[in-house]
């Protein structure tokens, strides 16, 4: 009951997108808060993937299924299509190479999840452009010297990304820590999410 | 203060009985050799109540010198059974919720039948005339007692190291009778490393000439064979990082003696461990079980996936990252199977310096995961 208020908004719009009996494997699912949700929710098939010690028992405490692995090398196993959607919600800038991540994960699931913090928002651009500053925002709260995020990308970033690459982008979701965003996301939106679909993923 | 920690709810199990079950008194038991054993008889203990709808019952497997008696006291026990951390009112096994059945193996010397059992054709013990066993022997005679006990279908199948070899050959074998499984430090073939480890304890046993080709029953036991066998055990048991906590370079009398004596702690604790050794456990039955488990191998063939997949069961899979003897990579190629096959599945590494004893003293992350484990396969019935 209470753990979707929990929920972030970008979350929030996940559980909206995830049809009800679906087989769901999130990348990096953390604590796994949003598959408990999914499973509460939409009664979806769940599998989690999770690097974390700590988090690993969190989730297990939740009921789920949690393999203890690193993402970067966790999908092999898969055969194509085994999802039907695949979870990569804010972990896709910490994987050591995103390009095969997704690559991979468009091959197991039917559609892939992607969100990840913009780091073309308005108050990363003040602070780095003006200030000088290495940017620590409501989505990129780290200090540049203890982040696990590897990669820093934009939306524009992202969706350039996909059309040369002929991943086709579905929907995209735009929000700031409180709110929907609608009107020119790369600069208002402090995160984003992204429905691609593998269908005609080369 | 063991009366007192009996009469506190909570905290373990009272005072426990092994029984025995005989089986294949006319139709006998074929081994996977093509053997037959007739009758055979295995020790085993339970804890806890079957429920009326017996959906409740764990088969609990233990490791190659393990007995029947995992959890409790036995009258004037010193300690209490093997996996008693872990199995208990309360505990990750909880016996307030749940039936736990533990059995000796067969090839045992801990109440089952094995080499050091009366072969009825002689009215001698069986010696070397005993079959070669494999761990799916273990297994169907297992699956005898829990037909003999009234359930249809276990809850769950658990153990560490040659007991969670057991646990997946339950679900390969009898994928109809077990709802979720628990290996632990362990493995789904037994690699050429742990072969030589094993091959090396034989030899130690059977190069000391009390052994006399395995009868020695009247005589001499190959004491020293057997302890040098349990010195190596202990040490692919353990960790560097264990050892040298628990060891160091610490001698014995605070200074070097320059004799041959055990002088280091660690030589000190390994003789002991050695030669205490042959008061429970038969040689004998040390060459057939370390046999059993080398024989032990769900990859060649199909492969594990083929083997788990449709089994229906889910999986927590336990790997401890000291490890060296069953190293993690062991585990994650069970978990790598699960995935391939489709299984619901769990794989956790757990953080350790203990090594392979890791799956015996490490508790309180482990019971973390089994006990919410056991919920949600009680829950998913």
């Amino acid at each position: 009951m209470e753990g979707k208020n929990s929920l972030r908004l970008d979350q929030e719009a996940i559980l909206d997108i995830v049809f009800p009996g679906a087989t769901v494997l999130d990348l990096g699912c953390g604590r796994g808060e949003l598959l408990a949700a999914l499973v509460e929710k939409k009664g979806v098939k769940a599998q989690g993937i999770e690097i974390d010690d700590d988090a690993i028992l969190e989730c297990v405490a939740l009921g789920l299924n949690v393999f203890h692995d690193d993402i970067d090398r966790g999908l092999a196993e898969y055969g194509d299509e085994s999802f039907d959607f695949v979870i990569l919600n804010q972990t896709f800038q910490q994987v050591k190479k995103p390009d095969e991540v997704l690559r991979e994960a468009l091959r197991v699931g039917r559609k892939v999840l992607v969100g990840f913090p913009n780091f073309a928002v308005w108050s990363t651009r003040f602070q780095l452009g003006i200030r000088g500053r290495t940017p620590v925002t409501p989505s990129l709260p780290y200090e540049w010297h203890d982040t696990p995020n590897l990669h820093f990308l934009s939306i524009l970033d992202f969706v350039t990304y996909c059309r040369k690459n002929s991943m086709p982008i579905e929907r995209a979701f735009y929000f700031t820590s409180k709110r929907k965003v609608l009107l020119l996301a790369n600069f208002f939106a402090d995160t984003a999410l992204f429905v691609i679909s593998g269908k005609s993923a080369p | 203060m063991k009366e007192e920690a009996l009469t506190q709810p909570g905290i373990g199990l009272a005072i426990v009985e092994t029984q025995y079950y005989t089986f294949a008194r006319e139709e006998p038991f074929e081994t996977e050799g093509g053997v037959a054993l007739s009758p055979v008889t295995l020790a085993y203990e339970t804890y806890g109540a079957l429920n009326a709808s017996k959906t409740n019952a764990i088969l609990v497997l233990h490791a190659l010198t393990g007995d029947a008696h995992a959890a409790g006291w036995h009258e004037g026990d010193k300690s209490p059974g093997w996996w008693d951390n872990m199995i208990g009112p309360g505990k990750a096994f909880d016996t307030d919720r749940y039936f736990v059945i533990c059995s000796n193996v067969l090839g045992g010397c801990r109440g089952s039948t094995g080499p050091s059992s009366i072969n009825p054709r002689t009215g001698r013990r069986y010696a070397l005339d005993f079959p070669l066993i494999t761990v799916q022997d273990m297994v169907n005679a297992q699956r005898r007692l829990v037909d003999h006990l009234g359930i249809g279908r276990l809850l769950s199948v658990a153990g560490g190291s040659m007991g969670g070899m057991q646990a997946l050959q339950w679900v390969a074998t009898y994928p109809e009778k077990v709802r979720s499984v628990i290996p632990v430090a362990t493995t789904a073939t037994h690699s050429p490393q742990q072969i030589a480890f094993n091959e090396v304890g034989r030899q130690s046993i059977m190069a000391d000439p009390n052994w006399n080709d395995g009868n020695y029953y009247d005589g001499e036991p190959p004491a020293r064979g057997l302890s040098v066998a349990r010195m190596i055990g202990h040490i692919t048991y353990m960790s560097d990082i264990s050892m040298g906590e628990k060891f160091g370079r610490r001698f014995k009398n605070s200074k070097p003696e320059f004799k041959f004596d055990p002088e280091f702690e660690v030589e000190g604790y390994l003789q002991y461990r050695g030669e205490n050794f042959i008061k429970r456990f038969d040689p004998n039955s040390y060459l057939y079980i370390t046999k059993a488990i080398d024989y032990f191998d769900l990859v060649n063939g199909q492969g594990l996936q083929e083997v788990l997949r449709g089994s229906g069961a889910r999986f927590l899979v336990i790997a401890f990252k000291s490890d060296w003897l069953y190293p993690a990579h062991q585990s994650q190629e069970i978990a790598r199977a699960c995935k391939r096959a489709g299984v619901e599945a769990t794989y956790a590494e757990l953080n350790s310096t203990w090594g392979h004893d890791a799956f015996l003293i490490e508790v309180d992350e482990q019971s973390h995961l089994v006990r919410h484990f056991l919920k949600k396969v009680m829950a998913s019935a």
